[in-house]
């Protein structure tokens, strides 16, 4: 891969994002879009554009800002950064990346909990049905996240339209599904 | 006529209404939707945030499915679905290296030939050249064409409709007889996957889609993705706190507005199966 611009020094996380999903930060001019246009960028601690004007540093403690912050939990994969951004660089793939790399390195944001809690419960859910089983990932999530009264009463109003599982709607190779988890763990 | 359909997890369930009007419609048209057999979840948000391996071995095993029952047209219809379905295909297609690797996790063939086509590629190519004659009871009603995120973004690889003010629902719903309103709000995010862990933010921009669709004089927001209705819809009394006002516009899937103009009855379209109350016919 050639870089355009400069040459990033290898041991830096904006070097990682081009090696691993060739988003190149170093393109960004920092003319907002991406930040205007973002739907949750007003809850952000970085809004997107900062995000990368950290990266293009190339200094530990910024990208440690970077990994810790809430934002890369708080972005929802709209993609409407993306679509604006005129050097069209791909900040939702390397949002992706970041969050991957902020729970490897064990720097998720203390806020980002739920979130993740719930990611998790529905990943648990597929893991063992192959397919989405929304009362159960509802639970789970209740007791990853300790959020007991949530909702508590859209899941009758949920049964009475129809709208709820009561029994998980399965794949018939579970077996399948479940190499495929452990072939893909921890990558 | 056989078609492949790829359902998804949520029209078993949340999206039942979703579900049972895209099946209304297929009957209704003479179509035969095979599913894929055994299909699994395409792994949504969650895979991608936390295992980006995981994120494609899933969607390619539906892929690699429908190419091994010689389905070589799928119909997606829930838009994140088929967003992570056409994502998966050109990222396999642009790395052979990591297509190899997801053949390998998937101990399967596959190729990447599947036609993947969303709700609205669908009704252009089977339902439309079919609508005339066929419309008994035309949709005349002013109505919000609400596209969200996944039917048309990443608009570089799903290369669909224009990623800014969209025109493909737009001219379907004139088809069956509707006038749709000017609406900015047309590709802003509802909030998506936030509907459990983060309700508030939901609770905001879903409220902003409402407000903005009701003060332009919208009967009714349409939409076509089952993650978008349930955040408008079911997520309608949270919305309702959060603004300290009270939005009645309802949410209508574009299936179930095609599907009461050809004269299905309301409950053959999953229409009573709404958190907001549907009461335009």
């Amino acid at each position: 891969m050639t870089h355009q611009h400069h040459n990033i020094e290898n041991n830096t996380l904006a070097y990682s994002i081009e090696k691993n999903v060739e988003v190149h930060t170093q393109k960004c001019y920092q003319c907002g879009k991406c930040s205007a246009g973002c739907p949750v960028a007003e809850e952000m601690d970085l809004p997107p554009s900062m995000v990368l004007r950290l990266l293009q540093t190339e200094e530990p403690a910024n990208e440690e800002k970077v990994l810790r912050s809430m934002s890369i939990w708080l972005c929802v994969t709209c993609e409407m950064c993306l679509s604006r951004c005129p050097m069209e660089i791909d900040i939702p793939s390397m949002m992706d990346f970041l969050r991957q790399k902020s729970i490897k390195e064990k720097k998720v944001n203390p806020k980002a909990k739920k979130i993740i809690a719930f990611h998790k419960s529905f990943l648990n859910s597929i893991r063992f049905t192959g397919r989405l089983f929304e009362l159960g990932l509802i639970l789970d999530y209740k007791r990853q996240s300790l959020n007991m009264t949530q909702d508590i009463t859209l899941a009758p109003k949920m049964i009475s339209r129809g709208k709820l599982h009561i029994i998980p709607d399965m794949v018939r190779d579970k077996t399948h599904i479940a190499n495929i988890f452990k072939k893909t763990r921890n990558k | 006529m056989k078609i492949g359909i790829y359902p998804g997890c949520s029209l078993t369930g949340s999206a039942r209404d979703y579900n049972e009007s895209v099946f209304a419609l297929a009957e209704a048209f003479d179509i035969d939707f095979v599913q894929i057999p055994d299909w699994n979840c395409c792994g949504a948000t969650a895979a991608h945030n936390l295992n980006k391996e995981l994120s494609l071995a899933l969607p390619a095993r539906i892929l690699a499915l429908a190419e091994k029952h010689g389905l070589d047209e799928i119909v997606v219809p829930c838009a994140a679905c088929y967003s992570r379905l056409v994502v998966t295909q050109h990222e396999l297609k642009k790395n052979p290296e990591l297509k190899n690797r997801v053949c390998e996790v998937l101990n399967m063939d596959y190729r990447g030939t599947s036609a993947i086509l969303n709700v609205i590629e669908w009704i252009d190519k089977y339902i439309i050249p079919k609508l005339d004659g066929k419309i008994s009871n035309p949709f005349s009603h002013k109505v919000a064409c609400y596209y969200g995120c996944l039917l048309v973004r990443p608009d570089k690889v799903l290369r669909y409709d224009r990623a800014e003010d969209p025109q493909t629902m737009d001219i379907v719903m004139s088809k069956i007889g509707a006038t749709t309103v000017e609406y900015p709000f047309k590709t802003e995010c509802c909030g998506a996957g936030f509907s459990v862990s983060n309700t508030d933010i939901v609770s905001k921009l879903s409220g902003k889609i409402i407000e903005d669709a009701e003060h332009r004089g919208a009967e009714a927001i349409i939409v076509a993705c089952p993650m978008c209705h349930s955040n408008l819809d079911m997520r309608r009394n949270d919305i309702n706190k959060y603004w300290g006002r009270k939005f009645n516009i309802p949410v209508v899937f574009i299936t179930q507005a095609i599907g009461l103009a050809v004269g299905l009855p309301a409950s053959k379209v999953g229409l009573k199966r709404h958190f907001v109350e549907v009461n335009i016919s």
